[in-house]
């Protein structure tokens, strides 16, 4: 598939663009932040994307989706890149949407999906109990009773927990913790009895919650997939995930580049432009060619991902850890070119440097990734 | 067939495997052994069809083929022949481009057919030992005599002139212009009394470039590319084509659609690979972390590099020439040789610092040379900092 974008794509990427500059540009995020807003974004504007079919865009037309692919929603991911809009596409859409959409029994599908893609059920994926990313590191129990599971343990980065309407919970039925083997996918009511949620705010003005576990009974109609074997289910979500989050970071990531540029050649100092000094021509030039890379690289990413190219793992990682790089070099050259300007909370770029530290962090950085693509090249 | 565009390119290429068959001599079909005398037929033939340069009009020799039936002819050549000629890229990929682009109809009916048919080798005098980076200093003096042009001055790093037939050369013809508009772009013979020639050896130990003298050297008048004292912006342009071409092509996708059967292999690294049996291994993975993470690292970046350059020949409409985006493209393909050629060295150890003789590999030997003549990659051809310099400038339209 080409790298250049299809008609249909650039109409998608229009109306993001128009879309997100009208109702959820950066001012948005900053007046959600200052008031403190308890969900972190407009459940409005999330019904008015769905409106535009956003949340619907991977699922099948069965379910109230659109019947796309992630080279869709990457566009529109891109976009909300570059106006750090904090919408759950990727906690509710391809985290635990995708665990559902893969995983889940036509019954869960049918339960769970339409709704989604409405914008009115929102779903998070409750996998990750320590601080780096290792998807296997897994120690929360899953204990079979009579006719259900009866699950204990602690989960933390839960993105956009605080609001699901459903957890999507990954525990371990056997094996031990760090092993691939063993993990089971449970569709759990946060309301259920033992199943205790605390907000926590992040760098970002995103929340994420910590899920405390104590033996919360589910029914046998709550596992979601085959018991022992989620990770068939994870290692593709993960990957889809992944790319989709390197998409927003290519937004973001232009949007901070473009913002730098625009200011070397507005800001006078010694009686010039500053964008006139070589020091600082040379290091925007690099972050040019680190972007352009990061781009290709994901628009093949989500393309591999479409086409279910064998190996497509092995780009998804590469763009990731390009995007973890590009995204962190282009900020953090972006702010101090700002000068002590940027420094302050009143000028925008330090919002893309936080968001930019927390994409980067979420579903592995860039030594995560090249260790991944390492052993995917067989060394 | 999908549209018509498919079934013409298929009917070219079942001409083509005809032509092959019939003008393919049997000694040059893999696996014979050639004779000299299959050789220069089978050149005849080839160059005769243009298909040295395959996509330049037939008029001036070329192959007149569309960029779609030149890739079937890459395609089917391969599939008939162990050898074919291939002309001399200065010709080929830079002087050609920039004489169908500012050439006259004499000029181009001249010299093109030379190229195509490899009568004519030529080289590209464009620096001088005072202007490298600062390449519009040029010194070299060109003034009118006649018919005639009188060159006086120095070329240096002139890669290939002792081998050369033709010099297409940057002369100032007005020293008292602002420096950019005293330039013209004029071709001459070599071969002529007053040309002196001195290979360079670099730190390789190799002598690929030369440093070569003018005393009075004739160049005809006619020779004059473009307008007098408009050379700068054909040399600019001839440069953008240079950068292409050194930072391997514009683009076009490796895998056709005919290429591809069965599985994809599992991808493999060739850097990691050879650094296998010097850094060892546990459980299938190289045993030292940090050269393994450094080695990802770069097959990450040529792979993502890769991908930068496809999508911006898919990008590019026909016809447009390769723009401003190609300093990137030559910069970060240095950039890389030299970053492989570091790990190399890195991963060998001691087994990297021979210099020649019978106690190390020769190919040991080889890529130590190699990573010698990598650090060159920077400087040739506009350094590292120039191209920054043109992206700053043209590409993201920063102050002067």
């Amino acid at each position: 598939m080409s790298l250049v974008l299809t008609e249909e794509q650039e109409l998608i990427q229009q109306a993001a663009a128009e879309f997100l500059k009208e109702r959820a540009p950066i001012a948005h995020l900053r007046a959600l932040r200052d008031e403190e807003d308890p969900t972190g974004f407009s459940r409005a504007i999330w019904k008015e994307m769905a409106e535009l079919g956003w949340p619907g865009i991977p699922f099948a037309e069965d379910h109230g989706g659109a019947g796309l692919g992630m080279a869709e929603l990457g566009v529109v991911l891109e976009e909300c890149g570059r106006t750090l809009a904090p919408y759950p596409f990727l906690s509710t859409v391809v985290l635990a949407g995708g665990a559902v959409a893969r995983g889940g029994s036509d019954a869960q599908k049918r339960e769970i999906l339409p709704g989604l893609c409405r914008g009115e059920t929102l779903l998070a994926l409750a996998f990750q109990e320590t601080g780096r990313f290792d998807p296997w590191v897994i120690d929360s129990k899953a204990e079979k009773t009579g006719d259900g599971f009866c699950l204990s343990g602690r989960k933390t980065f839960v993105l956009e927990g605080h609001v699901a309407d459903r957890l999507v919970v990954v525990a371990r039925t056997s094996g031990a913790s760090g092993e691939r083997e063993g993990l089971t996918l449970f569709l759990v009511d946060p309301a259920t009895d033992g199943c205790e949620l605390t907000r926590s705010a992040l760098i970002d003005s995103r929340y994420a919650a910590r899920v405390s576990l104590s033996e919360v009974v589910v029914g046998r109609d709550a596992v979601l997939g085959e018991v022992d074997r989620g990770a068939e289910i994870l290692d593709p979500v993960f990957d889809r995930a992944t790319a989709a989050l390197s998409a927003e970071m290519v937004g973001l990531a232009s949007e901070a580049f473009e913002r730098t540029i625009a200011y070397l050649k507005d800001r006078e100092q010694f009686g010039v432009r500053i964008g006139s000094f070589q020091a600082l021509k040379h290091r925007a030039a690099e972050m040019f060619c680190e972007l352009q890379l990061a781009q290709a690289a994901v628009l093949d990413a989500l393309r591999a991902l479409d086409e279910d190219r064998p190996h497509a793992a092995r780009i998804v990682s590469a763009a990731k850890a390009r995007c973890s790089d590009a995204a962190s070099l282009i900020t953090c050259e972006g702010l101090q070119m700002h000068g002590g300007i940027g420094m302050t909370d009143e000028e925008d770029i330090g919002l893309f440097l936080k968001r930019a530290k927390a994409a980067e962090l979420t579903l592995g950085d860039a030594a995560y990734h090249r260790d991944r693509f390492a052993r995917l090249t067989g060394f | 067939m999908k549209d018509p565009g498919a079934a013409s390119i298929e009917a070219f290429r079942s001409e083509l495997v005809e032509w092959l068959r019939v003008s393919c001599p049997a000694s040059l079909r893999p696996g014979a052994k050639p004779t000299e005398e299959d050789r220069a037929a089978w050149q005849q033939a080839f160059c005769a069809r243009g298909f040295t340069t395959p996509t330049w009009p037939s008029e001036y020799g070329g192959g007149g083929l569309s960029k779609a039936e030149a890739r079937v002819l890459a395609e089917e050549i391969p599939r008939v022949a162990s050898w074919f000629p291939v002309a001399s890229f200065f010709g080929t990929s830079m002087l050609g481009p920039v004489l169908l682009e500012f050439g006259n109809e004499e000029q181009k009916k001249e010299h093109l057919p030379k190229i195509t048919r490899c009568e004519i080798q030529w080289c590209q005098g464009y620096s001088e030992p005072g202007a490298g980076s600062d390449l519009a200093s040029l010194q070299t003096r060109a003034v009118r005599d006649g018919d005639h042009y009188l060159i006086n001055g120095s070329k240096i790093w002139t890669t290939g002139a002792n081998q050369a037939d033709w010099i297409f050369c940057l002369t100032r013809t007005d020293p008292s212009a602002p420096k950019h508009d005293g330039i013209s772009f004029i071709l001459f013979d070599l071969h002529q009394p007053g040309v002196t020639i001195s290979p360079i050896e670099l730190i390789s130990g190799a002598s690929e470039f030369c440093q070569v003298f003018f005393e009075d050297v004739k160049a005809e008048a006619r020779n004059l590319v473009g307008e007098l004292n408009g050379g700068w912006t054909i040399a600019k342009r001839l440069l953008e084509h240079e950068r292409a071409m050194l930072s391997g092509g514009t683009g076009r996708p490796s895998d056709s659609p005919r290429a591809r059967k069965g599985p994809p292999p599992a991808p493999k690294s060739a850097l990691a690979e050879s650094a296998r049996p010097h850094l060892g291994e546990a459980e299938g993975e190289l045993a030292d972390p940090v050269l393994r993470h450094r080695i990802a690292q770069w097959e990450m970046d040529a792979l993502c590099f890769g991908l930068t350059l496809r999508r911006s020949g898919e990008q590019a409409r026909a016809g447009q020439g390769p723009g401003p985006a190609t300093s990137m493209f030559k910069l970060y393909a240095s950039e890389m040789n030299k970053r492989r050629s570091e790990l190399l060295m890195s991963v060998r150890g001691a087994a990297g610092l021979g210099w020649s003789g019978d106690d190390f590999e020769p190919l040991d030997l080889m890529e130590t040379r190699g990573w010698l003549r990598s650090k060159g990659n920077s400087i040739e051809g506009g350094t590292s900092e120039v191209q920054l310099n043109v992206i700053a400038k043209r590409v993201l339209g920063l102050p002067d």
